[in-house]
């Protein structure tokens, strides 16, 4: 019996029971368009996050003082005996800036403090910084300028206030030049940025930013929190970590004591817990697909009892129990193969209107889970098809027969 | 040729054991017409059965064509079923979404046959049992005679070299019936042996055997004298 024979009779079969069929490929369809939303949802997410990150700059590199063991249990012995990590300094960012990887540097101090301005006060944070923070963090001013370049060990009286506190310590009014006070000293006001709302879980709106060394002054430290680095393009990342382990190591008596965080590695941690998260959403979508695949096998089973005649006819006229088997086997897998088609509709078409509904997020069914949906629709139709299918082969062609 | 020789069949019918063909021996040459006939439960549907090679029997041995048949499995009996035997029932058994003339060319599917020799072979037959106007009509838009007649055509697509009939004109009125009888006749006459179960005796009488069934033995096998 040819291939193209069989095919043709079980698509003759399907079709003469219009609403079974429609149904079944219904059922398939839905489980198929589940598992191409879900995905999408979850692919879109990760996208939307990811973009976030790299917003921010992927040519960052953030220095840490100690090093952080990302393998292994960690020293647990350091903490025991009280092994404490040398501390960043601003040397130490200066000792950096010369690699020719690197194209800015900036010490970052952060600590809580309050603002005040004649009868208003606030709690903020204060970033002490210097000048290329503006840049490395793709900041922009609101009115006036950002800190001024000069020596990143000399302490001068100025700020630059984020959005809300400008705000609120002037409402209606340029803080432009005006005094505040902050903590013990007096600094005039440079500038204000514009609004910057969250970057990485900090409200850069609500923080006040002076010159490194007189926020050092205020919290009465010689020490850095972070030093921020801005690689000199994408591919110099590596050899500016390289670099600056390498430089910092010389300067702390040779003993490798600090952590590079790279922005890759901050992205590609989310990127592989999105992927997960799609992967899973994949997984229950395609439990439907089972689901879908025991409604086959329950309505093939109906379909081997209606036409019990019609099996007893076709071995009277010769047909071996291996055709039967073929026949239904294929008639299960035509319904799996065009409710998979149906359901990619589906999901194209959802996708389609996500899009409409959520411009914010890049919903985008990845092929893989699109393409393992439709393989295991088809599969299950196989697996579930091949009970009844040989329950069909099995009748004994005189009692079926008889049946009408 | 068929020739059964001390064919039993037996059924389990709860605890009882039901002899439905009790020793028989027969021969059915080339080119017979035979009738089968019996009170119900004689054994002759059980018999044909048999001899279409649809049912096995519990002892004995069946010779088709010379080679011993009573012990083969599922798929040889198909494949012989389709070289030698042509079925035609009483509710003449044809697929309901299939057309006439899709309904003749199934055996033919079933042996990978080409779709245009089929189609032509299908058409001709079609035509020489007066069906050249329904080629493409569903079982549903035909007469009772009508989907005999389809069956028939089936039936003697591959060639086959007997022909049973159960009750072929049980579900048909008396014109019909007798149109049918007709093109059994003249297949008869072609060549092919065509045995018949019926309960009628004026359709049995048109045999030129008579084979007499009672308590699943044969107990009359009457010829009528060459003419």
């Amino acid at each position: 019996m040819k291939a193209r024979d069989v095919a043709l009779m079980s698509l003759q079969a399907l079709r003469r029971y219009p609403l079974r069929t429609a149904m079944l490929l219904l059922a398939i369809a839905i489980g198929v368009a589940a598992v191409v939303l879900l995905t999408a949802v979850g692919e879109g997410a990760r996208r939307y996050v990811t973009g976030q990150f790299s917003s921010l700059g992927t040519e960052l590199l953030i220095v840490l003082p100690g090093r952080v063991e990302t393998s292994g249990g960690g020293s647990i012995q350091g903490l025991l005996v009280g092994e404490t990590a040398r501390e960043l300094t601003l040397d130490d960012t200066l000792a950096i800036e010369r690699s020719p990887r690197i194209r800015r540097v900036t010490p970052l101090v952060i600590g809580a403090g309050t603002v005040s301005s004649g009868a208003r006060e606030r709690d903020i944070t204060i970033l002490g910084t210097a000048a290329a923070m503006l840049a490395i963090q793709h900041w922009a001013m609101g009115s006036g300028r950002f800190l001024p370049e000069s020596d990143l060990d000399t302490a001068q009286p100025v700020c630059v206030l984020g959005h809300t506190v400008a705000r609120e310590l002037f409402p209606g009014a340029s803080p432009l030049g005006a005094w505040v006070r902050i903590g013990d000293a007096r600094c005039r006001v440079l500038g204000a940025l514009a609004e910057q709302g969250l970057a990485g879980g900090f409200n850069v709106d609500e923080t006040v930013i002076m010159p490194v060394a007189s926020a050092q002054q205020i919290f009465n430290t010689a020490a850095v929190f972070r030093i921020l680095v801005e690689a000199n393009g994408l591919d110099a990342v590596p050899a500016a970590r390289r670099d600056i382990i390498e430089i910092v190591k010389q300067r702390h008596a040779g003993e490798e004591d600090i952590t590079v965080v790279t922005q890759d590695a901050l992205v590609a941690t989310f990127d592989t817990i999105f992927n997960m998260i799609t992967a899973g959403l994949a997984a229950i979508a395609a439990i439907s697909l089972v689901v879908a695949g025991v409604l086959i096998m329950n309505v093939m089973l109906v379909a081997v009892s209606q036409r019990t005649a019609e099996i007893g006819l076709l071995k009277a006229v010769g047909a071996r129990n291996r055709q039967i088997v073929a026949l239904f086997l294929t008639e299960a897998a035509c319904l799996s193969l065009l409710g998979a088609c149906v359901g990619i509709a589906l999901g194209i078409g959802g996708i389609f209107v996500m899009k409409v509904l959520f411009p914010v997020l890049d919903f985008a069914a990845p092929p893989w889970a699109s393409a393992s949906a439709v393989a295991v629709a088809i599969l299950s139709g196989l697996v579930f098809g091949i009970l009844p299918a040989r329950r069909a082969a099995a009748l004994d062609p005189v009692n079926a027969l008889m049946r009408r | 040729m068929m020739e059964l020789s001390g064919i039993c069949r037996e059924y389990l019918v709860g605890e009882e054991v039901v002899h439905a063909l009790d020793h028989i021996d027969l021969k059915i040459d080339a080119g017979e017409y035979v009738s089968i006939m019996g009170p119900s439960g004689s054994g002759k549907s059980t018999l044909l059965n048999v001899l279409g090679l649809l049912d096995r029997p519990s002892s004995g041995i069946y010779r088709l064509q010379g080679e011993d048949v009573s012990n083969l499995d599922d798929n040889e009996l198909a494949a012989h079923r389709q070289r030698h035997i042509g079925f035609i029932f009483q509710f003449f058994h044809l697929i309901p979404r299939l057309t006439a003339l899709e309904n003749v060319e199934l055996p033919l599917v079933l042996t990978g046959a080409a779709p245009r020799a089929r189609r032509e072979r299908a058409t001709a037959i079609l035509e020489s049992v007066g069906l050249k106007a329904r080629l493409s009509h569903r079982p549903d838009q035909l007469s009772g005679g009508e989907r005999q007649r389809v069956a028939i055509g089936r039936a003697i697509v591959m060639q086959p070299s007997f022909l049973l009939a159960d009750e072929p004109t049980g579900n048909l009125d008396t014109r019909s019936g007798n149109e049918i009888m007709q093109i059994l006749e003249q297949l008869n006459r072609d060549g092919i042996a065509v045995l018949i179960v019926t309960h009628d005796l004026g359709i049995g009488d048109r045999a030129r055997r008579h084979l007499t069934l009672r308590d699943g033995k044969v107990v009359a096998d009457v010829r009528e004298p060459q003419p």
